[in-house]
């Protein structure tokens, strides 16, 4: 293959390609003067890609719905939750109120990238059918809900990163990396919050093999072999320290499955 | 356990090599070529037997071993982290922080050893470290270092995942991405309880996506902490 025909190959799947070069050399620039690592521009930018519908293939579209789905989930969970009097005590709010921002802000995003192939919302059932009857009255439930949906959010979009490789969906790759990261920010504080209040004595930040409940959120979770490498007593460490400090994915199956219940329509 | 070699080292030559580097881009760029062209390229022919010999600087060679490589040292910086501040607490520390940063070191060992198991002959060697600016009998001066590390560990992945050209290797980033959040939030509650900073402003923008940030403005941030000269003038940039 030579220089040219990639370039123009570039061109055809991104038209913005000189734009985001410009981009690139201004980053170097940043580089070059020695400034902090921090909230770059980069986000914006791709931001700015997404509104564009850059996404061009269709599988990657299916995926960013499947995304809007879920997304739309969390949303009207935490805004019902955020409604619900008695339910999140004071002292708790603000962690619930930015997480819920966080769940409005990637609605947003997904539906601006999707344009008029986004889904429209379903309409929820947040009791999930009822094995979480009384979720908007009972805090305990609230919070064994809200860290189940993180995780469960965190194992479906690491599931899709690996269908996000070709080049016209790698921005979009990035962004999903970027949502999927934050699910896991708040995947954590839910999880210390358990044990804080007493609701799963013992719960941590991370998942211990496949500990958790509902099970289906935690199935696999346990593995220990990584990029066929058996990892059993590596550096004399746990099977529970091992599987902790790897996040498995779930498939879009295993996923839909377990949001099936809180879908009414 | 591996103790860091506190030998001295040169630290002058990645910044050489920084400069060498965004001069190559800008010319390209200049040249009417581009850096995701110089980078398709470059990812066709791996170096993988042109490391340097030389212990005080390692060179983390091109496409997704490149970017393993990347990994394992910003793996092997958070292990000797923590490995510090578990072996000496700073004062003041409270049981369940103990047990947090025992795990967090723990999992930072496991994806050191893991990537470097996985690089097999390709890794590159053992980074000395200079935490000198750290000081580990303060919990502010630990923590606040801790925070620093995840919160670019997270941004180091985030942004290294479209330079993987194998979905087994970005699958396994991302398996540790996460965690790297995970420990990122509890490090941000610990320093500021129960407020909204596990996913702060400062970290999380207004979209709600987390910092996605390349190699070289990666390792420039940690620059400070490494005695080892990286050589990061080989890996993928787009």
């Amino acid at each position: 293959m030579n220089f040219f025909n990639i370039i123009s190959e570039l061109e055809k799947v991104d038209t913005d390609v000189h734009e985001r070069l410009e981009h690139i050399s201004r980053r170097s620039m940043f580089n070059t003067l020695g400034k902090k690592v921090s909230a770059l521009t980069i986000p914006a930018v791709l931001a700015a890609s997404l509104q564009k519908a850059y996404a061009a293939t269709p599988g990657a579209i299916d995926i960013l719905n499947f995304a809007l789905t879920l997304e739309y989930l969390e949303d009207d969970f935490y805004k019902a939750g955020l409604a619900a009097t008695n339910l999140i005590p004071g002292t708790d709010r603000l962690i619930f109120q930015q997480i819920s921002k966080h769940e409005s802000a990637h609605v947003a995003l997904l539906k601006s990238a999707l344009g008029t192939k986004a889904i429209a919302k379903p309409t929820f059932d947040v009791t999930g059918n009822g094995a979480f009857a009384d979720v908007l009255t009972n805090y305990k439930t609230f919070a064994i809900v809200s860290h189940a949906l993180e995780d469960t959010g965190v194992r479906a979009y690491k599931g899709q990163a690996g269908n996000l490789m070709t080049a016209e969906d790698k921005p979009l790759l990035q962004t999903a990396l970027q949502i999927h990261s934050v699910e896991a920010r708040h995947a954590s504080m839910v999880r210390r919050l358990l044990n804080a209040k007493g609701f799963v004595p013992g719960a941590k930040g991370w998942i211990t093999l496949n500990q958790g409940t509902p099970a289906a959120v935690y199935a696999g979770d346990d593995n220990l072999t990584q990029a066929g490498v058996n990892l059993t007593g590596l550096a004399g460490k746990s099977n529970e320290a091992i599987s902790e400090a790897f996040d498995e994915p779930l498939t879009k199956d295993q996923v839909l499955a377990i949001a099936t219940p809180f879908i009414k329509s | 356990m591996e103790t860091p070699n506190l030998g001295s080292s040169p630290t002058m030559r990645l910044n050489d090599e920084s400069v060498k580097s965004v001069d190559r881009r800008n010319f390209l760029r200049r040249a009417g070529l581009t850096t995701v062209a110089g980078a398709v390229f470059l990812a066709g022919c791996d170096k993988d037997d042109d490391m340097d010999p030389s212990p005080s600087s390692v060179d983390l060679g091109s496409g997704d071993t490149g970017i393993l490589n990347y990994a394992y040292a910003l793996e092997q910086l958070e292990a000797a982290f923590y490995t510090q501040v578990v072996a000496t607490p700073y004062s003041g520390i409270t049981d369940a922080e103990k047990t947090l940063l025992t795990d967090i070191r723990d999992h930072e060992i496991v994806h050191r050893d893991f990537l470097k198991a996985a690089l097999g002959g390709s890794a590159i060697g053992s980074l000395e470290v200079n935490f000198s600016s750290i000081d580990f009998t303060s919990r502010a001066s630990v923590l606040g270092a801790a925070k620093l590390f995840e919160d670019t560990g997270v941004a180091a992945y985030n942004g290294a995942g479209n330079l993987l050209t194998n979905g087994t290797n970005l699958l396994v980033a991302g398996k540790i991405v996460s965690v790297e959040a995970r420990h990122a939030a509890a490090i941000r509650d610990l320093l500021s309880p129960n407020s909204a900073s596990f996913a702060g402003d400062d970290i999380v923008n207004s979209n709600g996506l987390d910092n996605a940030t390349k190699p070289a403005d990666i390792l420039a941030a940690v620059k400070p902490y490494v005695k080892t000269t990286i050589t990061a003038s080989n890996l993928p940039t787009a």
